[in-house]
Protein backbone atom coordinates (compact mmCIF):
# COMPACT_ATOMS: atom_id res chain seq x y z
CA UNK A 1 0.00 0.00 0.00
CA UNK A 2 1.19 3.50 -0.76
CA UNK A 3 1.60 5.93 2.16
CA UNK A 4 -1.56 7.71 1.00
CA UNK A 5 -3.55 4.44 1.03
CA UNK A 6 -2.17 3.59 4.46
CA UNK A 7 -3.28 6.98 5.72
CA UNK A 8 -6.80 6.35 4.36
CA UNK A 9 -6.89 2.95 6.09
CA UNK A 10 -5.68 4.50 9.37
CA UNK A 11 -8.29 7.29 9.25
CA UNK A 12 -10.98 4.72 8.43
CA UNK A 13 -10.16 2.64 11.53
CA UNK A 14 -9.82 5.73 13.76
CA UNK A 15 -13.13 7.26 12.63
CA UNK A 16 -14.87 3.91 12.98
CA UNK A 17 -13.62 3.74 16.57
CA UNK A 18 -14.71 7.30 17.34
CA UNK A 19 -18.11 6.63 15.75
CA UNK A 20 -18.45 3.47 17.86
CA UNK A 21 -17.85 5.04 21.27
CA UNK A 22 -19.76 8.24 20.55
CA UNK A 23 -22.75 6.19 19.30
CA UNK A 24 -22.89 4.47 22.71
CA UNK A 25 -21.90 7.58 24.70
CA UNK A 26 -24.16 6.62 27.60
CA UNK A 27 -21.98 3.51 28.12
CA UNK A 28 -18.62 5.05 27.26
CA UNK A 29 -18.49 8.75 28.16
CA UNK A 30 -21.18 9.34 30.76
CA UNK A 31 -20.16 6.78 33.44
CA UNK A 32 -16.76 8.43 34.00
CA UNK A 33 -18.39 11.82 34.50
CA UNK A 34 -20.80 10.37 37.08
CA UNK A 35 -18.21 8.20 38.88
CA UNK A 36 -15.72 11.04 39.09
CA UNK A 37 -18.40 13.44 40.34
CA UNK A 38 -19.07 10.96 43.16
CA UNK A 39 -15.35 10.72 43.94
CA UNK A 40 -15.14 14.52 44.04
CA UNK A 41 -18.15 14.79 46.32
CA UNK A 42 -17.19 11.97 48.69
CA UNK A 43 -13.39 12.01 48.79
CA UNK A 44 -13.02 15.68 47.99
CA UNK A 45 -15.79 17.64 49.65
CA UNK A 46 -17.08 15.32 52.39
CA UNK A 47 -14.12 13.25 53.61
CA UNK A 48 -11.38 15.39 52.08
CA UNK A 49 -12.30 18.44 54.15
CA UNK A 50 -11.52 16.41 57.30
CA UNK A 51 -8.23 15.02 55.97
CA UNK A 52 -6.48 18.35 55.61
CA UNK A 53 -3.43 18.94 53.42
CA UNK A 54 -1.75 16.24 51.38
CA UNK A 55 1.57 16.95 49.70
CA UNK A 56 1.17 20.64 50.45
CA UNK A 57 -2.28 20.99 48.81
CA UNK A 58 -5.78 20.60 50.09
CA UNK A 59 -7.02 17.06 49.61
CA UNK A 60 -9.40 17.90 46.75
CA UNK A 61 -6.63 19.53 44.73
CA UNK A 62 -4.37 16.56 45.49
CA UNK A 63 -6.78 13.86 44.25
CA UNK A 64 -7.97 15.63 41.08
CA UNK A 65 -4.90 14.73 38.93
CA UNK A 66 -5.10 11.09 40.06
CA UNK A 67 -8.81 10.87 39.32
CA UNK A 68 -8.36 12.38 35.86
CA UNK A 69 -5.57 9.91 35.21
CA UNK A 70 -7.72 7.04 36.51
CA UNK A 71 -10.42 7.98 33.99
CA UNK A 72 -7.86 8.10 31.16
CA UNK A 73 -6.39 4.72 32.11
CA UNK A 74 -9.72 2.87 32.38
CA UNK A 75 -11.28 4.47 29.29
CA UNK A 76 -8.37 4.08 26.89
CA UNK A 77 -7.91 0.49 28.07
CA UNK A 78 -11.55 -0.52 27.94
CA UNK A 79 -12.12 1.15 24.56
CA UNK A 80 -9.51 -0.93 22.79
CA UNK A 81 -10.10 -4.17 24.65
CA UNK A 82 -13.86 -4.14 24.11
CA UNK A 83 -13.72 -2.91 20.52
CA UNK A 84 -11.00 -5.27 19.31
CA UNK A 85 -12.29 -8.27 21.23
CA UNK A 86 -15.80 -7.48 19.95
CA UNK A 87 -14.51 -7.53 16.38
CA UNK A 88 -12.81 -10.86 17.10
CA UNK A 89 -16.00 -12.22 18.65
CA UNK A 90 -18.24 -11.30 15.69
CA UNK A 91 -15.43 -12.06 13.23
CA UNK A 92 -15.57 -8.57 11.72
CA UNK A 93 -11.83 -8.37 12.38
CA UNK A 94 -11.58 -10.55 9.26
CA UNK A 95 -12.54 -7.48 7.23
CA UNK A 96 -9.20 -5.99 8.27
CA UNK A 97 -7.19 -9.19 8.13
CA UNK A 98 -8.09 -9.92 4.49
CA UNK A 99 -7.28 -6.34 3.47
CA UNK A 100 -3.78 -5.12 2.60
CA UNK A 101 -3.77 -2.75 5.59
CA UNK A 102 -0.36 -3.18 7.32
CA UNK A 103 -0.40 -4.45 10.88
CA UNK A 104 1.10 -1.28 12.35
CA UNK A 105 -1.72 0.76 10.73
CA UNK A 106 -4.31 -1.56 12.29
CA UNK A 107 -2.62 -1.18 15.68
CA UNK A 108 -2.28 2.59 15.43
CA UNK A 109 -5.90 2.95 14.32
CA UNK A 110 -7.19 1.10 17.37
CA UNK A 111 -4.70 2.71 19.76
CA UNK A 112 -5.45 6.25 18.57
CA UNK A 113 -9.14 5.39 18.92
CA UNK A 114 -8.46 4.50 22.57
CA UNK A 115 -6.33 7.62 23.04
CA UNK A 116 -9.09 9.84 21.61
CA UNK A 117 -11.60 8.40 24.08
CA UNK A 118 -9.14 8.77 26.95
CA UNK A 119 -8.52 12.41 26.04
CA UNK A 120 -12.22 13.14 25.57
CA UNK A 121 -13.06 11.61 28.95
CA UNK A 122 -10.16 13.52 30.54
CA UNK A 123 -11.68 16.75 29.22
CA UNK A 124 -15.10 15.80 30.62
CA UNK A 125 -13.71 14.83 34.03
CA UNK A 126 -11.55 17.96 34.15
CA UNK A 127 -14.66 20.02 33.34
CA UNK A 128 -16.54 18.28 36.18
CA UNK A 129 -13.65 18.82 38.61
CA UNK A 130 -13.84 22.57 37.99
CA UNK A 131 -17.20 22.58 39.80
CA UNK A 132 -15.42 21.33 42.93
CA UNK A 133 -11.99 22.93 42.93
CA UNK A 134 -9.77 25.45 41.25
CA UNK A 135 -7.80 23.97 38.37
CA UNK A 136 -3.99 24.36 38.40
CA UNK A 137 -1.69 23.73 35.46
CA UNK A 138 1.93 23.85 36.61
CA UNK A 139 3.48 22.57 33.35
CA UNK A 140 1.19 22.22 30.31
CA UNK A 141 3.76 20.24 28.31
CA UNK A 142 4.02 17.59 31.02
CA UNK A 143 0.23 17.44 31.35
CA UNK A 144 -0.34 16.91 27.61
CA UNK A 145 2.61 14.52 27.19
CA UNK A 146 1.57 12.35 30.14
CA UNK A 147 -2.06 12.25 29.03
CA UNK A 148 -1.07 11.11 25.53
CA UNK A 149 1.60 8.64 26.67
CA UNK A 150 -0.64 7.10 29.32
CA UNK A 151 -3.61 6.79 27.01
CA UNK A 152 -1.35 5.18 24.41
CA UNK A 153 0.22 2.78 26.92
CA UNK A 154 -3.11 1.54 28.27
CA UNK A 155 -4.65 1.32 24.80
CA UNK A 156 -1.75 -0.94 23.82
CA UNK A 157 -2.19 -3.07 26.94
CA UNK A 158 -5.91 -3.28 26.15
CA UNK A 159 -5.03 -4.49 22.67
CA UNK A 160 -2.85 -7.27 24.10
CA UNK A 161 -5.69 -8.31 26.42
CA UNK A 162 -8.13 -8.34 23.47
CA UNK A 163 -5.87 -10.60 21.42
CA UNK A 164 -5.51 -13.13 24.24
CA UNK A 165 -9.15 -12.99 25.38
CA UNK A 166 -11.35 -15.98 24.56
CA UNK A 167 -14.52 -14.66 26.17
CA UNK A 168 -16.07 -11.47 27.48
CA UNK A 169 -15.06 -12.65 30.98
CA UNK A 170 -11.43 -12.47 29.91
CA UNK A 171 -11.70 -8.81 29.00
CA UNK A 172 -13.11 -7.88 32.40
CA UNK A 173 -10.63 -9.89 34.49
CA UNK A 174 -7.66 -7.58 33.88
CA UNK A 175 -9.53 -4.31 34.56
CA UNK A 176 -11.17 -5.75 37.67
CA UNK A 177 -8.34 -7.70 39.22
CA UNK A 178 -5.26 -5.89 37.92
CA UNK A 179 -5.98 -2.39 36.67
CA UNK A 180 -8.32 -1.20 39.42
CA UNK A 181 -6.12 -2.38 42.33
CA UNK A 182 -3.00 -0.92 40.68
CA UNK A 183 -4.83 2.37 40.16
CA UNK A 184 -6.04 2.56 43.75
CA UNK A 185 -2.56 1.61 45.01
CA UNK A 186 -0.89 3.96 42.53
CA UNK A 187 -1.07 7.03 44.73
CA UNK A 188 -4.33 8.47 43.43
CA UNK A 189 -5.70 9.07 46.93
CA UNK A 190 -2.53 9.33 49.03
CA UNK A 191 1.04 10.47 48.94
CA UNK A 192 3.65 7.72 49.06
CA UNK A 193 5.25 9.59 51.96
CA UNK A 194 2.49 8.06 54.08
CA UNK A 195 3.76 4.54 53.35
CA UNK A 196 6.51 2.72 55.20
CA UNK A 197 9.78 2.42 53.30
CA UNK A 198 9.05 -1.21 52.40
CA UNK A 199 5.61 -0.52 50.92
CA UNK A 200 6.87 2.65 49.28
CA UNK A 201 9.53 0.56 47.49
CA UNK A 202 6.95 -2.09 46.55
CA UNK A 203 4.71 0.65 45.13
CA UNK A 204 7.47 1.70 42.78
CA UNK A 205 6.95 -1.57 40.87
CA UNK A 206 3.49 -0.28 39.99
CA UNK A 207 3.51 1.58 36.64
CA UNK A 208 0.45 3.59 37.75
CA UNK A 209 2.62 5.28 40.39
CA UNK A 210 4.71 6.93 37.67
CA UNK A 211 1.67 7.88 35.59
CA UNK A 212 -0.22 9.44 38.49
CA UNK A 213 2.79 11.23 39.95
CA UNK A 214 4.06 12.59 36.65
CA UNK A 215 0.59 13.95 35.90
CA UNK A 216 0.31 15.40 39.40
CA UNK A 217 3.62 17.13 38.79
CA UNK A 218 2.22 18.62 35.55
CA UNK A 219 -0.79 19.98 37.40
CA UNK A 220 0.51 20.82 40.88
CA UNK A 221 4.30 20.77 40.56
CA UNK A 222 4.73 18.01 43.20
CA UNK A 223 5.58 14.35 42.69
CA UNK A 224 6.66 11.36 44.81
CA UNK A 225 8.96 10.15 42.03
CA UNK A 226 11.51 11.87 39.81
CA UNK A 227 9.85 13.29 36.68
CA UNK A 228 12.52 12.17 34.16
CA UNK A 229 12.47 8.69 35.68
CA UNK A 230 8.65 8.63 35.49
CA UNK A 231 8.75 9.71 31.82
CA UNK A 232 11.42 7.13 31.13
CA UNK A 233 9.41 4.34 32.74
CA UNK A 234 6.18 5.25 30.93
CA UNK A 235 8.03 5.50 27.61
CA UNK A 236 9.73 2.18 28.27
CA UNK A 237 6.42 0.44 29.09
CA UNK A 238 4.86 2.00 25.97
CA UNK A 239 7.65 0.85 23.65
CA UNK A 240 7.57 -2.63 25.19
CA UNK A 241 3.77 -2.87 24.79
CA UNK A 242 3.93 -1.60 21.19
CA UNK A 243 6.67 -4.10 20.32
CA UNK A 244 4.70 -6.95 21.85
CA UNK A 245 1.49 -5.92 20.02
CA UNK A 246 3.39 -5.90 16.72
CA UNK A 247 4.83 -9.32 17.51
CA UNK A 248 1.33 -10.66 18.19
CA UNK A 249 -0.08 -9.15 14.99
CA UNK A 250 2.83 -10.23 12.78
CA UNK A 251 2.83 -13.79 14.14
CA UNK A 252 -0.97 -13.99 13.82
CA UNK A 253 -1.22 -15.43 17.33
CA UNK A 254 -4.87 -15.85 18.39
CA UNK A 255 -5.98 -14.15 15.15
CA UNK A 256 -4.92 -16.53 12.40
CA UNK A 257 -4.87 -20.29 13.00
CA UNK B 1 -2.45 -17.90 -20.58
CA UNK B 2 -2.39 -15.81 -17.40
CA UNK B 3 -2.83 -17.72 -14.16
CA UNK B 4 -5.07 -16.00 -11.62
CA UNK B 5 -4.35 -18.48 -8.85
CA UNK B 6 -1.64 -21.10 -8.58
CA UNK B 7 -1.46 -23.40 -5.57
CA UNK B 8 1.45 -25.79 -5.26
CA UNK B 9 1.62 -28.62 -2.79
CA UNK B 10 -0.31 -26.74 -0.12
CA UNK B 11 -0.36 -28.38 3.30
CA UNK B 12 -2.08 -27.34 6.49
CA UNK B 13 -1.82 -28.98 9.87
CA UNK B 14 -3.87 -27.33 12.62
CA UNK B 15 -2.60 -26.93 16.16
CA UNK B 16 -4.65 -29.94 17.28
CA UNK B 17 -2.82 -32.14 14.77
CA UNK B 18 -5.62 -32.26 12.19
CA UNK B 19 -4.09 -32.50 8.72
CA UNK B 20 -6.62 -30.47 6.72
CA UNK B 21 -4.66 -30.14 3.47
CA UNK B 22 -2.27 -32.83 2.22
CA UNK B 23 -0.48 -31.34 -0.75
CA UNK B 24 -3.19 -29.51 -2.68
CA UNK B 25 -2.17 -28.23 -6.10
CA UNK B 26 -4.41 -26.44 -8.57
CA UNK B 27 -4.43 -23.65 -11.10
CA UNK B 28 -7.17 -21.23 -12.04
CA UNK B 29 -6.88 -19.25 -15.25
CA UNK B 30 -7.59 -15.55 -15.47
CA UNK B 31 -11.23 -14.97 -16.39
CA UNK B 32 -12.28 -18.47 -15.33
CA UNK B 33 -15.43 -19.35 -13.40
CA UNK B 34 -14.07 -22.13 -11.23
CA UNK B 35 -15.83 -24.50 -8.84
CA UNK B 36 -14.07 -25.97 -5.81
CA UNK B 37 -16.31 -28.73 -4.57
CA UNK B 38 -16.07 -31.21 -1.76
CA UNK B 39 -18.02 -32.64 1.15
CA UNK B 40 -18.06 -30.95 4.54
CA UNK B 41 -14.60 -30.94 6.11
CA UNK B 42 -12.87 -31.71 2.80
CA UNK B 43 -10.54 -28.70 2.98
CA UNK B 44 -12.36 -26.09 0.84
CA UNK B 45 -12.63 -23.40 3.50
CA UNK B 46 -9.10 -24.10 4.74
CA UNK B 47 -7.78 -23.56 1.21
CA UNK B 48 -9.73 -20.32 0.89
CA UNK B 49 -8.66 -19.20 4.37
CA UNK B 50 -5.00 -19.59 3.42
CA UNK B 51 -5.42 -17.74 0.10
CA UNK B 52 -6.98 -14.72 1.80
CA UNK B 53 -4.68 -14.82 4.87
CA UNK B 54 -7.18 -15.81 7.55
CA UNK B 55 -5.19 -19.00 8.06
CA UNK B 56 -1.47 -19.66 7.88
CA UNK B 57 -0.20 -22.48 5.71
CA UNK B 58 2.10 -25.20 7.01
CA UNK B 59 3.92 -25.51 3.68
CA UNK B 60 3.43 -25.01 -0.05
CA UNK B 61 3.17 -22.03 -2.33
CA UNK B 62 0.27 -19.76 -3.27
CA UNK B 63 0.51 -17.19 -6.06
CA UNK B 64 -2.28 -14.75 -6.94
CA UNK B 65 -1.64 -13.34 -10.42
CA UNK B 66 1.97 -12.09 -10.08
CA UNK B 67 2.04 -11.96 -6.27
CA UNK B 68 3.50 -14.79 -4.19
CA UNK B 69 1.84 -14.58 -0.77
CA UNK B 70 5.18 -15.32 0.92
CA UNK B 71 6.84 -12.41 -0.88
CA UNK B 72 4.15 -9.72 -1.20
CA UNK B 73 0.93 -10.68 0.58
CA UNK B 74 -0.47 -7.11 0.60
CA UNK B 75 -0.29 -7.07 -3.22
CA UNK B 76 -2.00 -10.46 -3.40
CA UNK B 77 -4.69 -9.26 -1.00
CA UNK B 78 -5.45 -6.30 -3.26
CA UNK B 79 -6.26 -8.74 -6.06
CA UNK B 80 -8.64 -10.80 -3.92
CA UNK B 81 -12.22 -10.24 -2.80
CA UNK B 82 -13.63 -12.85 -0.47
CA UNK B 83 -17.19 -13.75 0.51
CA UNK B 84 -17.01 -15.95 3.61
CA UNK B 85 -19.38 -18.76 4.47
CA UNK B 86 -20.73 -17.09 7.61
CA UNK B 87 -21.77 -13.50 8.16
CA UNK B 88 -18.87 -11.57 9.73
CA UNK B 89 -20.15 -8.03 10.01
CA UNK B 90 -20.17 -5.75 12.97
CA UNK B 91 -23.87 -6.28 13.64
CA UNK B 92 -24.32 -2.71 14.84
CA UNK B 93 -22.90 -0.99 11.76
CA UNK B 94 -25.12 0.30 8.99
CA UNK B 95 -24.91 -1.49 5.62
CA UNK B 96 -23.39 1.47 3.78
CA UNK B 97 -20.89 2.19 6.57
CA UNK B 98 -19.68 -1.43 6.35
CA UNK B 99 -18.93 -1.00 2.65
CA UNK B 100 -17.31 2.43 3.01
CA UNK B 101 -15.10 1.16 5.85
CA UNK B 102 -14.06 -1.88 3.82
CA UNK B 103 -13.13 0.42 0.92
CA UNK B 104 -11.03 2.45 3.36
CA UNK B 105 -9.10 -0.65 4.41
CA UNK B 106 -8.05 -0.98 0.75
CA UNK B 107 -6.99 2.68 0.69
CA UNK B 108 -9.86 3.94 -1.49
CA UNK B 109 -10.54 7.66 -0.94
CA UNK B 110 -13.83 8.51 0.79
CA UNK B 111 -15.54 9.93 -2.34
CA UNK B 112 -14.75 6.84 -4.42
CA UNK B 113 -15.75 4.61 -1.50
CA UNK B 114 -19.18 6.25 -1.31
CA UNK B 115 -19.67 5.97 -5.10
CA UNK B 116 -18.67 2.31 -5.11
CA UNK B 117 -20.85 1.48 -2.13
CA UNK B 118 -23.85 3.13 -3.83
CA UNK B 119 -23.10 1.23 -7.04
CA UNK B 120 -23.00 -2.19 -5.43
CA UNK B 121 -25.83 -1.56 -2.98
CA UNK B 122 -28.06 -0.63 -5.92
CA UNK B 123 -26.82 -3.48 -8.12
CA UNK B 124 -27.50 -6.03 -5.39
CA UNK B 125 -30.87 -4.61 -4.41
CA UNK B 126 -29.80 -3.23 -1.02
CA UNK B 127 -29.97 0.52 -1.63
CA UNK B 128 -33.20 0.88 0.34
CA UNK B 129 -31.51 -0.89 3.27
CA UNK B 130 -28.32 1.20 3.24
CA UNK B 131 -29.08 2.82 6.61
CA UNK B 132 -30.19 -0.39 8.34
CA UNK B 133 -27.81 -1.99 10.83
CA UNK B 134 -26.65 -5.30 9.45
CA UNK B 135 -28.24 -7.35 12.24
CA UNK B 136 -31.67 -6.26 10.97
CA UNK B 137 -31.04 -7.61 7.47
CA UNK B 138 -32.45 -10.97 6.38
CA UNK B 139 -30.13 -13.90 5.65
CA UNK B 140 -30.33 -13.29 1.90
CA UNK B 141 -29.61 -9.59 2.33
CA UNK B 142 -26.58 -10.37 4.47
CA UNK B 143 -25.28 -12.65 1.72
CA UNK B 144 -25.70 -9.88 -0.83
CA UNK B 145 -24.06 -7.36 1.47
CA UNK B 146 -21.07 -9.69 1.85
CA UNK B 147 -20.79 -9.89 -1.94
CA UNK B 148 -21.03 -6.08 -2.21
CA UNK B 149 -18.32 -5.79 0.45
CA UNK B 150 -16.06 -8.21 -1.41
CA UNK B 151 -16.57 -6.22 -4.65
CA UNK B 152 -15.96 -2.78 -3.11
CA UNK B 153 -12.31 -2.64 -4.26
CA UNK B 154 -13.24 -4.36 -7.57
CA UNK B 155 -10.91 -7.34 -7.14
CA UNK B 156 -9.46 -9.32 -10.05
CA UNK B 157 -10.20 -12.58 -8.21
CA UNK B 158 -13.46 -13.08 -6.35
CA UNK B 159 -13.68 -16.07 -4.02
CA UNK B 160 -17.13 -17.09 -2.79
CA UNK B 161 -17.51 -19.69 -0.05
CA UNK B 162 -21.05 -21.06 -0.42
CA UNK B 163 -22.55 -17.69 -1.37
CA UNK B 164 -26.09 -18.95 -1.96
CA UNK B 165 -26.51 -21.17 1.11
CA UNK B 166 -29.91 -20.44 2.64
CA UNK B 167 -30.93 -18.09 -0.15
CA UNK B 168 -34.31 -18.54 -1.86
CA UNK B 169 -34.45 -19.70 -5.47
CA UNK B 170 -35.37 -16.33 -6.95
CA UNK B 171 -32.56 -14.57 -5.12
CA UNK B 172 -30.15 -17.35 -6.04
CA UNK B 173 -30.95 -16.87 -9.72
CA UNK B 174 -30.43 -13.13 -9.45
CA UNK B 175 -27.06 -13.70 -7.72
CA UNK B 176 -26.11 -16.09 -10.53
CA UNK B 177 -26.89 -13.33 -13.03
CA UNK B 178 -24.74 -10.89 -11.08
CA UNK B 179 -21.84 -13.34 -10.88
CA UNK B 180 -22.07 -14.14 -14.60
CA UNK B 181 -22.07 -10.40 -15.35
CA UNK B 182 -18.93 -9.64 -13.34
CA UNK B 183 -17.24 -12.77 -14.70
CA UNK B 184 -17.98 -11.61 -18.27
CA UNK B 185 -16.50 -8.22 -17.39
CA UNK B 186 -13.21 -9.95 -16.52
CA UNK B 187 -13.33 -10.93 -12.85
CA UNK B 188 -12.04 -14.43 -12.17
CA UNK B 189 -14.40 -16.28 -9.86
CA UNK B 190 -13.80 -19.24 -7.58
CA UNK B 191 -16.91 -20.72 -6.04
CA UNK B 192 -17.51 -23.36 -3.42
CA UNK B 193 -21.04 -24.62 -3.12
CA UNK B 194 -23.12 -27.56 -1.98
CA UNK B 195 -25.65 -26.84 -4.74
CA UNK B 196 -24.04 -28.84 -7.49
CA UNK B 197 -26.49 -27.63 -10.11
CA UNK B 198 -25.15 -24.16 -9.28
CA UNK B 199 -21.60 -25.23 -10.10
CA UNK B 200 -22.78 -27.00 -13.25
CA UNK B 201 -24.74 -23.96 -14.39
CA UNK B 202 -22.04 -21.38 -13.71
CA UNK B 203 -18.57 -22.90 -13.80
CA UNK B 204 -16.32 -23.84 -16.69
CA UNK B 205 -13.65 -25.62 -14.68
CA UNK B 206 -13.77 -27.64 -11.52
CA UNK B 207 -11.73 -29.22 -8.79
CA UNK B 208 -13.10 -31.78 -6.37
CA UNK B 209 -11.36 -31.98 -3.01
CA UNK B 210 -11.85 -34.57 -0.30
CA UNK B 211 -9.92 -35.35 2.84
CA UNK B 212 -7.36 -32.66 2.02
CA UNK B 213 -6.53 -33.96 -1.45
CA UNK B 214 -7.63 -32.95 -4.94
CA UNK B 215 -9.52 -35.89 -6.48
CA UNK B 216 -10.31 -34.28 -9.82
CA UNK B 217 -9.17 -31.12 -11.56
CA UNK B 218 -10.49 -30.60 -15.07
CA UNK B 219 -13.01 -28.77 -17.20
CA UNK B 220 -16.66 -29.24 -16.32
CA UNK B 221 -17.35 -30.73 -19.75
CA UNK B 222 -14.53 -33.28 -19.50
CA UNK B 223 -15.69 -34.28 -16.04
CA UNK B 224 -19.30 -34.80 -17.07
CA UNK B 225 -18.23 -36.86 -20.06
CA UNK B 226 -16.81 -39.38 -17.60
CA UNK B 227 -20.33 -40.27 -16.51
CA UNK B 228 -21.15 -43.80 -17.62
CA UNK B 229 -24.84 -43.76 -16.89
CA UNK B 230 -27.85 -41.54 -16.48
CA UNK B 231 -30.92 -42.19 -14.38
CA UNK B 232 -34.35 -41.20 -15.69
CA UNK B 233 -37.60 -40.91 -13.81
CA UNK B 234 -40.63 -41.90 -15.80
CA UNK B 235 -44.18 -40.81 -14.90
CA UNK B 236 -46.42 -43.61 -16.06
CA UNK B 237 -50.04 -43.84 -17.14
CA UNK B 238 -51.96 -46.41 -15.12
CA UNK B 239 -50.80 -48.46 -12.16
CA UNK B 240 -47.43 -50.18 -12.37
CA UNK B 241 -47.13 -53.87 -11.44
CA UNK B 242 -45.28 -54.74 -8.22
CA UNK B 243 -42.37 -56.36 -10.09
CA UNK B 244 -41.06 -54.83 -13.26
CA UNK B 245 -38.69 -56.36 -15.76
CA UNK B 246 -37.36 -54.18 -18.57
CA UNK B 247 -35.20 -56.12 -20.99
CA UNK B 248 -31.59 -54.81 -20.80
CA UNK B 249 -32.23 -52.05 -18.24
CA UNK B 250 -32.06 -51.68 -14.51
CA UNK B 251 -35.53 -50.49 -13.48
CA UNK B 252 -36.93 -49.73 -10.03
CA UNK B 253 -40.56 -49.08 -9.11
CA UNK B 254 -40.66 -45.87 -6.99
CA UNK B 255 -44.43 -45.91 -6.48
CA UNK B 256 -47.55 -47.04 -8.32
CA UNK B 257 -47.06 -44.43 -11.08
CA UNK B 258 -43.33 -43.72 -11.06
CA UNK B 259 -40.45 -45.73 -12.47
CA UNK B 260 -36.69 -45.13 -12.23
CA UNK B 261 -34.50 -46.48 -15.04
CA UNK B 262 -30.70 -46.46 -15.53
CA UNK B 263 -29.49 -45.89 -19.08
CA UNK B 264 -25.85 -46.49 -19.92
CA UNK B 265 -23.99 -43.73 -21.72
CA UNK B 266 -24.19 -44.04 -25.53
CA UNK B 267 -27.22 -46.26 -25.48
CA UNK B 268 -30.18 -45.03 -27.56
CA UNK B 269 -33.33 -44.05 -25.71
CA UNK B 270 -35.32 -45.81 -28.47
CA UNK B 271 -34.24 -49.15 -26.99
CA UNK B 272 -35.67 -48.05 -23.66
CA UNK B 273 -38.99 -47.14 -25.20
CA UNK B 274 -39.02 -50.46 -27.07
CA UNK B 275 -38.52 -52.27 -23.75
CA UNK B 276 -41.27 -50.16 -22.15
CA UNK B 277 -43.63 -51.08 -25.01
CA UNK B 278 -42.83 -54.74 -24.55
CA UNK B 279 -43.61 -54.44 -20.83
CA UNK B 280 -46.83 -52.58 -21.73
CA UNK B 281 -45.87 -49.52 -19.72
CA UNK B 282 -47.14 -46.18 -21.03
CA UNK B 283 -45.09 -43.09 -20.17
CA UNK B 284 -46.57 -39.60 -19.88
CA UNK B 285 -43.35 -37.71 -19.08
CA UNK B 286 -39.68 -38.25 -18.16
CA UNK B 287 -36.83 -36.32 -16.50
CA UNK B 288 -33.30 -36.79 -15.10
CA UNK B 289 -33.25 -38.03 -11.51
CA UNK B 290 -30.50 -35.71 -10.40
CA UNK B 291 -28.07 -33.39 -12.05
CA UNK B 292 -25.16 -35.03 -13.74
CA UNK B 293 -22.51 -33.30 -11.67
CA UNK B 294 -24.06 -34.64 -8.49
CA UNK B 295 -23.76 -38.19 -9.84
CA UNK B 296 -20.12 -37.60 -10.74
CA UNK B 297 -19.38 -35.95 -7.40
CA UNK B 298 -20.86 -38.81 -5.42
CA UNK B 299 -19.03 -41.42 -7.45
CA UNK B 300 -15.67 -39.63 -7.03
CA UNK B 301 -16.04 -39.01 -3.32
CA UNK B 302 -17.35 -42.49 -2.60
CA UNK B 303 -14.60 -43.98 -4.74
CA UNK B 304 -11.96 -42.14 -2.73
CA UNK B 305 -13.42 -43.16 0.62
Amino acid sequence: MSPREQYVAFITILFKEIRRYTRIWAQTLLPSAITMSLYFVIFGSLIGSRIGDMGGFDYMQFVVPGLIMMAIVTNSYSNVVSSFYGSKFNHSVEELLVSPTPNYVILMGYVLGGVSRGVLVAMIVTGVSMFFTELHIYNAFVVVAIILLTAMLFSLVGFINAIYANSFDDISIVPTFVLTPLTYLGGVFYSMDLLSEFWSNVSRLNPLVYVVNAFRYGMLGVSDVSLPFAFGMIALFTVAAFTYCMYLLNSGKRLRQ
Amino acid sequence: MITALAIENLCKVYGNGLEALKGVSLEVEKGDFFALLGPNGAGKSTTIGIICSLLTKSSGKVTVFDADIDVDFPKAKKYIGVVPQESNFNEFEKAQNILVAQAGYYGLPAKLARERSAKYLKRLGLWEKRNETSRLLSGGMKRRLMIARAMIHEPRLLILDEPTAGVDIEMRRSLWDFLREINESGTTIILTTHYLEEAEALCRNIAIIDNGRILEHSSMRALLQQLHREVFILDCVGTLPETIHLDGFNARRVDAHTLEVEVEKGRQLNTLFAALNTAKIEVSSMRNRANRLEEMFVSLVEGAA
